[in-house]
């Protein structure tokens, strides 16, 4: 198989704000370290029902501590939050951390997070283009700050599986944010959404983002793959499917990369399943 | 543990030994409505992906059914007097019969207790049974008794087919289609044993009605058959076992277990016997779920990882049985092909078969398929005398008129961003002239405005002044000068969709200074958030046909070699065509006349200004992706109304009439509402639904899905011409 994105691939790494237990302080300094490291971005996670950190608090503390690197959200699932809210929220963050924000969104698969949120499952797929849609007005229109960093807002990814993913990937998007699998599911995945980005006439190709994850040594592997079946615990026994493919030995990082990459992949990013920067140290060694 | 399995088919009795021989413990129990030696059904079928699985499962089984089956690698297609084979398709078959006496055999000696004459129609209490596994076919009682847990589905297919066996031998996997003053009669026919075969003879229901099949006894239909297919059979007989003239049912189930109860094979989902893997599936099935029960204590988990692991196979495969069926109940649409294309067309039927797949099985075929095609495609005769070397049809040439094309692939080149007013920039000038060095027969663009509220964005090309039509001149110059590519312009008038941003950002934006007044069939908004636009008048429809028209011998006087009109995807000529935008109560409006008729005057229009050795093509949403959107019906007498108005080829899309009704996205999107045109219509298509491969363009051609093909190789992908975020310098790790 050839690179077929010819760029090359950046890797950043996720923080450990959907892992149970992290401490306040460490998802400042896991950025730092990340910053510090080989990494292009770091991501986060959204889960309302879960001992998790908001996802736009995490990425706030993440662009206090670092100047480079990218904050991705992958992703926040847009129809829980209010419109107006969720774009000032983006907006700030955005203009706080230099224009550095990538914002990924999609409809989430956990009803329970509905259920939280006091909003309505049914329908929210309509809500969630009406959204995308306010979201760029919102952003372009400055009627109030602050403005983002960029005049259109920070760049905007969509995710899910459906074929309305794609047909909003392409309407809204400036890319598509995948939500995690081995890179034949990836590729499948870009090539939907190049299908849906050609067909609607826009000018080059969706930005692609991916996401899997990884857990280094023995001991982690173990504690990483109890996570995931924690943390996807609502999806019945396809948990162990996902748990299964924790990539826990630095050859099956290198070659999932390298999977990615060959299917046009521009940035993956290698979520954590333990909160020991420990983790990111190893991390940085392969990737390196 | 104690299993009880209802039904002794295959399914059955596999799942049985295998649950015992893995946990001797186990009081495993197979319950049969029938005595040992009645079976149903003549023969089944087995790939050689399902013989290793066997062999993996239970080694001993597998040798039994490997010592006793007949394989055959070659498929027999029989078709207007002529014979088309085609090689290394390996596939095994045996007797249903023998099959299922090797496995009560391989019970007897596991253990596993099987009690024939025995009805379950209930599922038996938690004393008798730990675990249910409702093997009981497709009828299955015990799932009907669950009906609301489990939530089958019944499709009924539109064919009649009647399963006979004939003890004529067969060499071959042999396909017959045979036309009768009632219509086509096909047979699906294959060997599973020395000597006998399973007959099948199929035919929709209204050919079955004028056949007077419907009225015939056993014997009566029997004897029609026979005389019917007298040359494959040889004089040999058909041979009943109560077999009826029936429908075939494809089930599906929501759910495959519930509570102690577990559904199997044909009591879970069932697939067209035209893809032969009703057994195959069913004994995978009992694989899996064997194994799952051996893997977990709790008997649930093991359904649950059963059904995770098996439905994502199933579904594949009904997916294919469903193509594959749709097939065989719209072949009438295939009948004009010639052998060799109407071979290829059916072995690549279900999308698992391509070119690059049988040229490694039977490069022969392929061979002759290619010397069909470049026959075909010069004009030349199909017959012994054609071609001896041949290309790929990809690089077969194609005449339109007076208009020779090299190849039948089309490079797109992209939207293209104007420079003043409407002047196609530097960037995409570019992209043209460097895509014509890469050999592709035709380059076509994005739209073209033809007037200047016609535009998408301010910045969209245009082709309706002298400037702009030396700018086409010299761009159609840069490409004939580089190579023989032809260059193909879309016209365009953005109707509901014009004065947008541009659509680095997202589509469908409204300007918000310096916008233009909209117009479409009627004053429907294209988006929530866009500008109503103003129904049109007869002054507006007059300028707009004028216009198209001007572009038009502006396009010829610039050297321009095709045009494509698009009457598709939202845009102007679209609002009339579909329904769901059209509600006009004049005579623009209306039945498919009505909202054909302004569209069909701007293509008149064209045409008469186009030069007559030019080809013309219209590009329609044929499909709306709505409910309420143009029926497809009507998409096929629109294509046919295009061409008879002079358009030499239509290019079918699907979505964007609405904002967010879109077509399923990814590779081939397009391909069967291309098939669906081209051969319905019988119109030549340009196909451009995201083919990335030449595999996937050289099998699209060879089947007669399409003329031409729009190919879309990543790394000749076009990067943006202006966006900050590439512009930005890159950081953090680059791999190599």
């Amino acid at each position: 198989m050839t690179t077929q994105s010819g760029n090359g691939i950046r890797v950043g790494v996720g923080l450990p704000s959907a892992v149970p237990g992290a401490a306040g302080e460490l998802l400042g300094a896991w950025a730092a370290r990340a910053e510090a490291g080989p990494f292009a971005s770091v991501g986060v996670l959204d889960r309302l029902a879960y001992d998790s950190y908001d996802p736009f608090v995490a990425l706030a503390a993440a662009a206090a501590t670092t100047r480079r690197v990218r904050l991705v959200t992958m992703v926040v699932i847009g129809p829980l939050r209010n419109t107006a809210l969720l774009a000032k929220a983006a907006a700030s963050l955005d203009a706080l951390s230099g224009g550095r924000l990538s914002l990924g969104l999609a409809v989430g698969a956990r009803h329970d997070d509905y259920v939280a949120a006091g909003v309505p499952h049914r329908d929210r797929g309509a809500r969630f283009s009406a959204q995308l849609a306010a979201l760029r007005a919102q952003w372009e229109d400055g009627r109030f700050g602050p403005r983002p960093a960029r005049p259109g807002g920070p760049e905007l990814l969509v995710g899910g599986q459906s074929d309305d993913a794609f047909v909003r990937v392409a309407r809204y998007a400036d890319g598509y944010v995948h939500g995690g699998g081995p890179p034949r599911a990836f590729a499948r995945a870009a090539d939907r959404a190049r299908a849906a980005w050609t067909d609607a006439g826009r000018p080059g190709g969706p930005r692609l983002w991916g996401q899997v994850y990884f857990a280094l040594g023995d001991a982690a592997a173990e504690a990483g793959a109890r996570y995931l079946l924690d943390y996807y615990a609502f999806t019945g026994p396809f948990a162990q499917r996902i748990a299964a493919g924790l990539l826990a030995t630095p050859q099956a990082i290198v070659q999932t990369i390298r999977g990615y990459e060959d299917a046009g992949c521009e940035d993956l990013v290698l979520l954590p399943t333990v909160a020991d920067p420990e983790q990111l140290d190893r991390l940085a060694d392969v990737v390196a | 543990m104690k299993v009880l399995i209802v039904g002794g088919g295959p399914a059955g009795l596999y799942c049985g030994l295998l649950l015992k021989k893995a946990a001797p413990a186990h009081e495993v129990t197979v319950v049969e409505r029938n005595p040992p030696d009645a079976t149903y059904g003549w023969g089944v079928v087995f790939s050689e992906r399902t013989l290793g699985a066997l062999a993996d499962a239970d080694a001993k089984t597998a040798r039994a059914i490997t010592d006793r089956f007949v394989q055959w690698d070659v498929i027999d297609i029989r078709y207007r007097d002529t014979a088309i084979r085609c090689g290394g398709q390996v596939f095994a078959g045996i007797s249903r019969k023998t099959l299922l006496g090797i496995l009560q055999r391989r019970c007897d000696e596991l253990g596993v207790r099987l009690r024939f004459r025995t009805e379950v129609a209930d599922v038996p209490d938690r004393e008798e049974a730990d675990v249910v596994i409702a093997a009981d076919g497709v009828n299955s009682a015990i799932r009907q008794r669950l009906a609301r847990q489990f939530r089958p589905a019944i499709r009924e297919g539109r064919c009649r087919y009647i399963w006979y066996g004939t003890d004529r031998w067969l060499d071959a996997f042999t396909f017959v289609f045979r036309e009768t003053d009632a219509g086509l009669l096909q047979v699906h026919a294959y060997p599973f044993d020395g000597t006998t075969g399973t007959f099948i003879v199929e035919c929709d229901e209204p050919v079955w009605r004028r056949a007077g099949l419907d009225r015939m006894s056993e014997a009566e239909s029997i004897a029609y058959c026979r005389e019917l297919f007298a040359p494959e059979l040889g004089g040999r007989r058909l041979l009943s076992n109560n077999s009826k003239w029936i429908r075939f049912g494809t089930l599906v189930t929501a759910r495959w277990w519930h509570g102690r109860v577990v559904l199997l094979g044909d009591a879970a989902h069932t697939a067209h016997f035209s893809i032969g893997s009703g057994t195959k599936l069913a004994m995978e099935d009992a694989i899996a779920l064997a194994r799952a029960l051996e893997q977990h204590r709790d008997p649930q988990a093991a359904f649950a990882e059963y059904e995770l692991s098996r439905r994502p196979v199933v579904e594949a495969f009904q997916q294919a049985a469903r193509e594959s069926q749709a097939y065989f109940e719209d072949l009438r649409r295939y009948l004009h092909m010639d052998p060799p294309q109407f071979a290829f067309h059916l072995l690549s039927r279900s999308g698992r078969m391509t070119y690059d797949a049988l040229q490694v099985r039977d490069p022969h075929f392929v061979d002759r398929v290619n010397r069909w095609f470049a026959a075909a495609a010069t004009g030349a005769p199909t017959t012994a005398s054609g071609p001896v070397v041949a290309p790929p049809p990809m690089l077969a040439p194609l005449r339109l008129r007076g208009l020779a094309l090299a190849n039948r692939v089309v490079l797109a080149a992209g939207p293209g961003t104007a420079e003043g007013e409407g002047i196609p920039g530097p960037a995409f000038r570019r992209r043209v002239a460097d895509l014509a060095m890469v050999g592709p027969g035709l380059i076509l663009t994005g739209p073209v405005a033809v007037e200047p509220d016609g535009r998408i964005t301010p910045a969209s090309p245009g082709l309706y002044a002298a400037a702009q039509r030396d700018a086409w001149a010299g761009v159609a110059a840069s490409v004939r000068e580089r190579s023989a590519a032809r260059l193909a312009v879309t016209l365009n008038h953005s109707g509901p969709r014009g004065a947008t941003r541009p659509r680095a950002e997202g589509l469908d934006r409204p300007l918000r200074e310096g916008a233009w007044p909209l117009v479409a069939a009627s004053a429907v908004p294209y988006a929530p958030w866009s500008a109503p636009p103003r129904a049109m008048d007869r002054r507006d429809m007059d300028r707009v046909r004028d216009a198209f028209a001007h572009a038009a011998v502006l396009a010829a006087a610039a050297g321009i070699d095709v045009l494509v009109l698009q009457f598709g995807h939202g845009y102007l000529l679209a609002t009339f065509i579909s329904p769901l935008c059209n509600r006009r109560d004049d005579a623009y409006g209306g039945d498919l006349d009505g909202r054909l008729r302004f569209p069909l005057e701007v293509l008149d229009a064209v045409r008469a200004v186009w030069p007559a050795d030019r080809p013309l093509a219209v590009a329609f949403t044929a499909d709306d992706c709505a409910p309420g959107g143009l029926a497809r019906e009507d998409a096929v007498e629109t294509a046919r109304r295009f061409h008879a108005h002079g358009a030499d080829l239509i290019q079918p899309l699907a979505g964007q009439t609405m904002p967010d009704a879109g077509p399923a996205y990814g590779r081939g999107f397009l391909t069967p509402l291309a098939d669906l045109v081209r051969n319905e219509a019988r119109v030549p298509v340009l196909l451009a639904g995201y083919l990335v491969t030449t595999d996937e363009v050289n099998t699209a051609l060879a089947a007669g899905r399409a003329d031409l093909c729009l190919v879309d190789p990543p790394h000749l992908r076009a990067r943006p011409e202006q966006d900050s975020r590439t512009a930005e310098p890159k950081v953090g790790t680059t791999f190599r």
